[in-house]
C-alpha cells in the first residue's frame, strides 16, 4: 500500500505544475485585460499582426544590447 | 431632409450635410475619416458597428512639442534600434469598431508594425519603426481618424508603476490549498473504521498542514497586518476577529494533529481565507480609464512654444519656463503661467478657474492668469511667475488635498466588528469558565471552538459584495465611484451643494437671445454664410441656430482675429463680432457674452448667449429638496438669481461671487453639523470637492477633465442623482440585513461550540455555507435594486 506515497507525490506535483502555470500567466499580464481578446477573436481574418513577432524583435534587440555591453566594445 | 444621420459618427447632419460616395456626413472631418478608411481597405469599420466613428478635432500646432526628443523619450516605453513602443491613452475608444480599426493601424502606415488595444483601460500600445515615422506622426494620424490621444503633464511625470497583482496570487494560493485540503480531509468526514485509512491518517493530516502554511502566512497576512495596526492604534476593526479566528483555527488544528486529537480544521481555515480574499477581489473594481486624483497638472499642456531672443519658436517643457520668457499662445490653448500680455487680442475664458462663465477681453500690458483659455488668435506673453507659483496652483497648497477621506471615516463593517469582537470574546470566556467547573478537560476545546465558529467571515463578506456590486451597477449608469467606501459616505448625506456654471447649466451656451432691430431674410442668409467660414466657438453656435437654408458664395470674407468676421456680397456688408469692432459704444452690461451685428456699417443688434439649465434640473431639486438641504455656490455674479429662485425649493441658500477658497470654507462651515455632498465641475470647485464628505464631479465627457473627486457623473445622468443617493442608503440596509443573517448562522454555530460538540465536519459545512449564502443574498438584492434604475 505504500504505493500511495508515490501516487500522492505524483498528484501533488501535477497540481503544483498547474499552480506555477497560473502564477506565470498572471505575471505575464494575461489577466490584465479580460475584455479586448473576446472582441478581437470575433473579427474575421483581418490581418492583425502577429504579436509574438514584435515582442520577439524587441527581446532580441534587448538581448543583443546586453551582449554588447558584456563585451563592452561596440556601441549601438 | 429631416434628421439625416452622419454615416461615420451618427450625429445629426443639421441642414448642411456633406455628401460623398452617396453617403451623408455631418462635417468634412467625418468625410475625411471615411475616405481614409475606405481607401485603405478598412471599410469593414462600418460593418462591425454602424455609425461608431468620432469626429476628428482640428489640430494644427498642438503636438509640435513632440518634435522635442526629450519629451518623446519620456513618453515612449521602448526606444532602441529604430523601434519605438508607446502606450497612449485614447479616451474615445468605445466599441468593437474602435478596437478593430486601431488594431489595423498598420494598413494606414507601413511603419506601424503592431498595435494592441486594451479596451477597459482605453489605451493602445503601438510598435513602430521610428526611421521614417515618429511619435508626432503617429499622434497626428490617430487624431486624423478621430482617435486623439490624451497626453498630459500628469502622464508625463508619472512613474512607470508596477501593476499590483498580489491579490490575485494570494487568491490563487488560497484557492489551490482550499481545493486540495478539501480532498485530503474527505476520508475523515465519514469516520469510517477502515484499516488503511487509519494507517495513512497522519500522512494526510500533515499534508493538509503543509498546504495551510502558505495560506496562513502568505495569503492571510494582510489580515494580521491590519489587525496589528488596528490594535496598536487602539481600534477594534473587523480584521481583529478575523485574524484571531485564523490564528485560533491554525493553532488548534496543529495541536490536534500533533497530539492526535482529531483531524483539525484545515479545510475550514483555507476555505475561510479563500472566501475572504474573494470578497476583497470583488471589491477591487477600479475604473482605470478614469482618474480621480487629477489636479491642475492634467489640465496643462506638456510643453509650450517659447520665443527665443532671435524670435525663433522652440518647444520647451512647461517646468522649464522661467520668469521673463516670451511665450506664444495659440487659439484654444491654455495659458500655463501668470503673465503679461505683450501682443495680440486676448479673449480669455477663465470659467475653469473662477467659475465665471463670460469671456474676458484684455489689451496688451494687462495681466493674464494661469488656467485661462485663449479663444481665438495668437498671443505673445511675458512670464511673470513660474508654474508652481501661479495663482491657480496655489489652491493646491491647501492641506485638504493631502488628507485622505477614508482614514477619517469609520466604516459600518468596522463599527459592527468592534461590538462583534467584544461579544464573541465574552461568550468564549463565559463558556470556558462554565466548562472549567463542569469538565475542565473540555475548557480549552470549547474556547477555541467558539472563536473558530464565530469568525465573522460572513460579516466581512457582506460589505464587499454588496458595495462591489453596487459600484458596478452605478458604473453601468455612468456614475463612476472611486471606491466602495464612497457608497457608505453617500448614504449619510443630508446636504447637497451645487456649483452653478457647468454643473446645473450646460457648458454649451445654448440659449441665444437677439436684442435689437430685426434682421431681414437677406441679412440672415449673409450672416449665416459669413459665420460658416469662421471657426470661433461663438460663431459656430450662432451658425447652428440661424434659420436659413440658402447658402451662397461670398464675394469677400475677412476674419479679424479677436475682433470678428466680415462678409461681403452684392455690395452688402455684414459684420459680426465684438462691440468695438462693429462700431457700437461699450454696452451697458459688460458681463454678458454677446456677438454684435452690423449691416452696411449700421449697428443692428446683438445676440446674447445665455447658459441653459440642464433638462430635468427642476425635478432634481424638487426631489432632493424633500429629503435634504440644498445650496448653490457659484463663482458667477448674481444675474441669474431670479431665474434660479424660480426652479429651486424656497429655502435654498444661494451664494454668488464665490472664489474657490470661499467655496471650501463654506463647505467646512456646513460640515460642523451636516454631512455634505458637493457637486461641481471645474478647477474652481476642486477645493470644495476635496473638503466635502462626497465630492461628485459632473462631466459632459468623462474622459476629458474632472478635478480631484470621489465620483465622476456623466452629465446626462445628473437627474438620476436622487436615485443614486437612495440606492446607497438601500445598500447599507442590505448590509445590515446580511449582518442579521450571519448572526443567525453564528448562533447555530455557537450552540455547537458552547456545548462542546463542534466537529470538523460541522465547521466545514457551516462556514462555507454561511459565506456563500451571504454572497448570493447580497448579489440578488443589489441586482434587484439596480433594476429599478432603468
Amino acid at each position: 500500500m505504500s504505493v500511495i506515497y508515490v501516487l500522492l507525490a505524483i498528484s501533488i506535483s501535477v497540481a503544483l505544475v498547474f499552480f506555477v502555470a497560473f502564477v506565470f500567466s498572471v505575471k505575464s499580464g494575461q489577466y490584465d485585460d479580460a475584455y479586448t481578446p473576446s472582441v478581437r477573436m470575433l473579427f474575421e481574418d483581418e490581418l492583425v499582426g502577429d504579436l509574438e513577432e514584435n515582442e520577439a524583435e524587441i527581446i532580441e534587440i534587448k538581448q543583443s544590447k546586453e551582449q554588447t555591453n558584456i563585451y563592452g566594445n561596440t556601441t549601438i | 431632409m429631416a434628421n439625416m444621420r452622419c454615416y461615420h459618427c451618427g450625429d445629426d447632419c443639421n441642414r448642411t450635410p456633406v455628401l460623398f460616395d452617396e453617403k451623408e456626413f455631418c462635417c468634412n472631418g467625418c468625410k475625411t475619416v471615411y475616405e481614409i478608411f475606405t481607401s485603405n481597405g478598412l471599410s469593414n469599420f462600418y460593418d462591425i458597428e454602424a455609425r461608431a466613428g468620432t469626429t476628428p478635432n482640428e489640430i494644427q500646432y498642438k503636438y509640435d512639442f513632440l518634435d522635442n526628443q526629450d519629451i518623446v523619450e519620456k513618453l515612449v516605453e521602448f526606444n532602441e534600434e529604430g523601434v519605438q513602443v508607446v502606450n497612449l491613452s485614447i479616451p474615445s475608444i468605445h466599441c468593437s469598431s474602435c478596437i478593430w480599426v486601431l488594431e489595423n493601424l498598420n494598413r494606414l502606415h507601413s511603419a506601424i508594425s503592431n498595435s494592441q488595444v486594451d479596451f477597459p483601460k482605453k489605451t493602445i500600445r503601438v510598435t513602430y519603426k521610428s526611421q521614417d515615422f515618429s511619435l508626432k506622426a503617429l499622434v497626428l494620424l490617430l487624431s486624423a481618424i478621430g482617435y486623439e490621444p490624451y497626453i498630459s503633464l500628469e502622464e508625463y511625470t508619472r512613474k512607470n508603476t508596477k501593476v499590483d497583482r498580489s491579490l490575485i496570487y494570494k487568491l490563487g494560493v488560497a484557492g489551490f490549498a482550499f481545493g486540495n485540503v478539501m480532498l485530503f480531509s474527505f476520508p475523515e468526514y465519514f469516520e469510517v473504521e477502515e484499516f488503511w485509512l487509519d494507517q495513512y491518517k497522519p500522512v494526510f493530516r500533515w499534508l493538509m498542514f503543509a498546504f495551510s502554511l502558505p495560506v496562513v502566512f502568505y495569503a492571510g497576512q494582510d489580515y494580521f497586518i491590519s489587525a496589528y495596526k488596528g490594535l496598536r492604534s487602539k481600534v477594534l476593526n473587523i480584521d481583529v476577529p478575523i485574524a484571531l479566528g485564523i490564528l485560533t483555527l491554525f493553532l488548534r488544528s496543529t495541536v490536534d494533529i500533533i497530539f492526535d486529537l482529531g483531524s483539525g480544521f484545515f479545510d475550514s481555515l483555507t476555505g475561510l481565507v479563500f472566501f475572504l480574499l474573494l470578497g476583497k477581489f470583488f471589491q477591487q473594481k477600479t475604473y482605470s480609464f478614469l482618474s480621480f486624483e487629477r489636479d491642475y497638472k492634467s489640465y496643462f499642456p506638456i510643453a509650450v512654444t517659447r520665443l527665443n531672443a532671435n524670435g525663433e519658436e522652440e518647444n520647451i517643457q512647461i517646468y522649464k519656463i522661467k520668469t521673463g520668457d516670451r511665450l506664444l499662445i495659440r487659439s484654444m490653448e491654455i495659458i500655463p503661467v501668470d503673465s503679461i500680455l505683450i501682443k495680440g487680442n486676448a479673449e480669455i475664458d477663465y470659467s475653469f478657474v473662477t467659475g465665471e462663465s463670460n469671456v474676458v477681453f484684455k489689451a496688451s500690458g494687462e495681466k493674464l492668469f494661469a488656467g485661462g483659455k485663449q479663444l481665438s488668435g495668437v498671443l505673445e506673453i511675458e512670464v511673470v511667475r513660474s508654474v508652481s507659483q501661479s495663482y491657480l496652483t496655489q489652491l493646491w497648497g491647501n492641506s485638504i488635498f493631502s488628507k485622505d477621506k477614508i482614514t477619517t471615516f469609520q466604516t459600518l463593517t468596522d463599527s459592527i466588528g468592534k461590538r462583534f469582537t467584544i461579544g464573541v470574546l465574552s461568550v468564549a470566556i463565559l463558556a470556558t469558565v462554565f466548562w472549567l467547573f463542569y469538565m475542565p478537560s473540555m475548557a480549552l476545546n470549547v474556547f477555541t471552538a467558539v472563536l473558530i465558529i464565530a469568525c465573522p467571515c460572513a460579516i466581512a463578506l457582506a460589505a464587499p459584495f454588496t458595495l462591489g456590486n453596487m459600484l458596478r451597477i452605478y458604473g453601468k449608469h455612468k456614475f463612476y465611484l472611486k471606491n466602495t467606501n464612497v457608497i457608505e459616505r453617500l448614504s449619510k448625506i443630508d446636504t447637497a451643494i451645487f456649483d452653478k456654471t457647468g454643473t446645473i447649466t450646460t457648458t454649451a451656451k445654448d440659449a441665444i437671445l437677439y436684442e435689437g432691430i430685426e434682421l431681414t431674410e437677406e441679412e440672415i442668409t449673409l450672416l449665416k454664410t459669413t459665420l460658416r467660414a469662421s471657426n470661433h466657438p461663438l460663431s459656430r453656435s450662432l451658425y447652428e441656430i440661424l434659420k436659413s437654408n440658402a447658402i451662397t458664395t461670398l464675394d469677400e470674407f475677412q476674419e479679424h482675429t479677436g475682433k470678428g468676421v466680415e462678409g461681403k456680397l452684392n455690395k452688402h456688408t455684414i459684420k459680426a463680432g465684438s462691440a468695438s469692432y462693429v462700431g457700437e459704444s461699450m454696452p451697458k452690461l459688460v458681463s454678458d457674452t454677446a456677438v454684435y451685428i452690423s449691416s452696411d456699417e449700421d449697428f443692428k443688434g446683438r445676440f446674447v448667449f445665455k447658459n441653459k439649465y440642464r433638462d430635468g434640473v427642476e425635478d432634481l431639486f424638487a426631489t432632493l429638496g424633500k429629503t435634504m438641504n440644498i445650496g448653490i455656490l457659484s463663482g458667477d455674479n448674481d444675474g441669474e438669481r431670479k431665474q434660479l429662485q424660480g426652479i429651486l425649493p424656497a429655502k435654498t441658500n444661494l451664494l454668488f461671487n464665490q472664489k474657490p477658497k470661499d467655496k471650501l470654507d463654506y463647505i467646512k462651515h456646513l460640515q460642523k453639523d451636516h454631512s455634505v455632498l458637493m457637486v461641481g465641475d471645474g478647477l474652481n470647485d476642486a477645493g470644495a470637492l476635496a473638503q466635502s464628505n462626497v465630492g461628485v464631479s459632473i462631466s459632459e465627457d468623462i474622459n476629458v477633465f474632472s478635478p480631484a473627486c470621489d465620483a465622476i457623473l456623466d452629465a446626462s445622468n445628473l437627474t438620476k442623482l436622487p436615485a443614486f443617493l437612495k440606492l446607497s442608503r438601500k445598500s447599507i440596509q442590505i448590509i445590515k440585513l446580511s449582518f442579521l443573517l450571519s448572526l443567525c448562522y453564528n448562533v447555530i454555530g455557537l450552540y455547537f461550540a458552547v456545548t462542546g460538540q463542534l466537529e470538523p465536519v460541522v465547521a466545514a459545512i457551516l462556514m462555507p455555507l454561511s459565506s456563500i449564502s451571504i454572497v448570493i443574498f447580497t448579489t440578488l438584492c443589489t441586482n434587484f435594486l439596480g433594476r429599478k434604475l432603468k
